[in-house]
């Protein structure tokens, strides 16, 4: 049965709103203790994707199941057993941290409250910040706070949306540390982010642009199964060298990272044949590479199907 | 469908989050204690001044002792003062639609020719009763007129008259407003419009804000139902309305000398009705509105035609039919029949009925709209 073998089973979930098709044939797996990483750009339809997941959207179409409940029928089941972290900090910023904790654990009628609201406020080193405004914590100490309600009710399936962002290098390593730990643990979290570091982190991925996913594997399956070229370029005027390289037949995509410059193509020779001309005359230095996540994203969303807007 | 059972606890989470973030939202407390007193304020005090000396114009026919002695026993009773002796019917007219007096009073041609004859002549006094408030104790202060003010003169032979029915007839026109309310009407009324503009937009604000700070969406993700959320968002505020009510009432007795002569305990739980529609409402306006600001306007095109079709500003059986028939699907209407019965008339509950069932009606489709109105999901 599926419900075992997966945490997350949806197949073709779609979802409009008004003529806009957001997600389109959503077809998803997690399974237990994975940290499936969800990718794309803005407005690529992940947060609807998630919410659909989690019971506060009804798909249009499709079907599957999340926790062994069905995600159309049993939305109040699923919703008992997920922790949801909405990308926008959505406790109550007029509450206190130990409020919010303790409206949290009623809304889920745990038992314990109290020791239960202790302890998530021990663990998250709040304890002399208990009896603060939610809506006076700086960013990270928000995101932890949220994490921590979401966590309340030990939830065997986490969804984050967007969970670091804004937040500092060193609050999102040790966010990251959390997830891995509560991953070992048997919990299933999808994740969805921005960062391409993160994204790394993940057991498995999944990039959705416009709607459609493009891209399921792991971080080594996603990248391998679109079979690009890729050189890096270090020496000086990158700028003027990325102008005269785009357009050439076989460069797909040009893209500075930092003081070096990616050249990308999908065909190798094509791409040697071209840059080959180039490299003769110039002062540059230029190595053959292993593509890395970022030019696959790259690459996927410039190939995405145009949409107006 | 697995059915996720009302739950207690949750219950009592939502209300008391609702009773935290009352206590640190200052400025809706503030209107919640605000509202009352100053309505009660504006209202009240407008009301209980027992205005005197009003300006008065006198259109004699007939320059006659008597007549004298009339106008002069009005000036005695202190709320006419004579400014003007006019002689033109037009001129009257024209006074009293300028606002330039409160009162004029006409003494017809062969006024102590009839007097005298007994045939009870009539004193013409018309009021500009666009503020009944103003006039009416005034227009109380005539009853008496006729046979106090000419004891003396009627005396001798002319002692008949005086011990028959009164010597002359007062006949009084009310101008602009025929249909005077007295002040009695209007604390009692003040209860129930207080009511319903703090209830529906407290509540009205209650969940929109919740969308609007993005903690809908939390609130969601958690198995609360929407019942439960409903409910639990309005009980702190039924305990609010309840101590306005108190408030208003106080006020009524010791400030105003309003009379309550039924029962107490039967006000209060008409008013606990009352209150029940009024926050049903507002709760299903904040599941239409999008954001705080549509939930204000909603409860303003709500509680507007409430103030002005309910009888409150206007009497209700004055109104053409259209506006009655929109009047009484409002309870407000209802409402301020039931109060002014139980507390002036002294009525119970087999006299209120009629007017309570048509304010539970109300709730009752209010809540089903509300009901199917709640956003379980974010759709």
């Amino acid at each position: 049965m599926s419900a075992a073998e997966f945490a997350i089973d949806v197949r073709g979930l779609n979802k409009h709103f008004g003529p806009k098709h957001v997600v389109r044939d959503l077809t998803l797996q997690v399974r237990p203790g994975e940290i499936y990483g969800f990718l794309g750009p803005n407005g690529s339809g992940k947060t609807t994707s998630i919410r659909m997941l989690c019971g506060l959207l009804t798909p249009d179409s499709g079907e599957g199941t999340c926790l062994g409940y069905d995600v159309i029928r049993d939305t109040a089941a699923i919703k008992r057993e997920v922790g949801y972290m909405t990308q926008r900090f959505s406790l109550w910023e007029d509450l206190t941290i130990r409020e919010n904790l303790e409206f949290v654990a009623r809304m889920y009628g745990m038992s314990g409250r109290r020791e239960a609201v202790a302890r998530a406020i021990d663990r998250l080193g709040l304890g002399e910040r208990r009896n603060q405004l939610a809506g006076t914590l700086s960013g990270g100490w928000k995101q932890r706070l949220a994490l921590a309600a979401c966590m309340l009710h030990s939830p065997r399936l986490l969804l984050l949306d967007e969970p670091t962002a804004g937040v500092d290098p060193k609050a999102r390593r040790d966010f990251w540390e959390q997830i891995h730990e509560l991953a070992a643990g048997g919990i299933s979290v999808l994740v969805s982010t921005h960062y391409m570091d993160e994204a790394e982190r993940c057991h498995r991925l999944a990039y959705i642009a416009w709607g459609s996913l493009l891209a399921t594997g792991t971080a080594e399956e996603v990248v391998s199964a679109q079979g690009l070229t890729a050189w890096q370029v270090t020496g000086p005027d990158l700028w003027q060298l990325a102008e005269a390289l785009r357009g050439l037949p076989g460069v797909d995509q040009v893209t500075p990272f930092g003081n070096t410059l990616h050249v990308v193509g999908r065909d190798a020779r094509l791409l040697f044949e071209s840059i080959s001309a180039v490299k003769e005359t110039s002062p540059h230095r230029w190595e053959e590479m292993a593509p890395g996540l970022e030019d696959v994203f790259i690459s996927l969303m410039d190939r995405a199907p145009d949409q107006p807007g | 469908m697995a059915a996720t059972r009302l739950s207690w606890s949750r219950w009592v989470g939502i209300i008391v989050k609702e009773f935290i973030q009352l206590r640190r939202d200052r400025l809706t407390f503030g209107m919640i204690v605000g509202i009352p007193i100053i309505q009660l304020i504006l209202f009240g005090f407008a009301i209980n001044s027992d205005p005197k000396h009003l300006p008065t114009a006198v259109l004699s026919a007939d320059n006659s002792a008597y007549a004298r002695t009339l106008v002069a026993a009005m000036q005695n009773s202190g709320y006419f003062a004579v400014v003007r002796q006019i002689s033109r019917e037009d001129e009257a007219e024209d006074l009293l639609a300028h606002g330039a007096v409160q009162f004029v009073v006409t003494v017809p041609e062969n006024f102590s020719r009839k007097l005298v004859r007994g045939e009870r002549p009539v004193l013409l006094i018309e009021a500009d009763a666009t503020d009944p408030a103003a006039t009416s104790n005034a227009v109380s202060a005539l009853a008496a007129l006729g046979s106090q003010a000419l004891a003396r003169d009627l005396q001798g032979s002319l002692g008949r008259l005086a011990r028959g029915p009164d010597p002359l007839e007062v006949r009084i026109h009310r101008r602009y407003n025929p249909e005077g309310i007295t002040q009695y009407n209007i604390v009692p009324g003040l209860l129930g419009v207080i009511l319903t503009m703090t209830m529906v937009l407290m509540t009205g604000l209650a969940m929109t804000r919740e969308r609007e700070r993005g903690t809908f969406e939390n609130l969601l993700a958690t198995p609360a139902l929407p019942v439960e959320v409903m409910t639990g968002k309005i009980v702190p505020y039924i305990l609010i309305g309840l101590i306005q009510v108190t408030l208003v009432l106080l006020a009524a007795r010791f400030l105003f000398d309003v009379p309550m002569e039924g029962s107490l305990v039967l006000l209060y739980a008409v008013v606990l009705v009352f209150i029940a529609a009024n926050l049903t409402l507002g709760i299903t306006f904040s599941s239409i509105a999008r954001n705080q600001l549509q939930a204000m306007q909603m409860t303003f095109f709500f509680f507007l035609p409430s103030m002005l079709l309910s009888g409150f500003m206007f009497p209700f059986r004055g109104m053409p039919d259209w506006a009655q028939a929109i009047g009484s699907v409002l309870p407000l209407t209802h409402f301020l029949v039931l109060v002014r019965g139980i507390m002036l008339k002294g009525n119970g509950l087999l006299d209120i009925w009629p007017q309570l069932w048509p304010i539970l009606l109300f709730m009752l489709a209010v809540i089903a709209v509300g009901l199917r109105l709640y956003r379980r999901t974010l759709d």
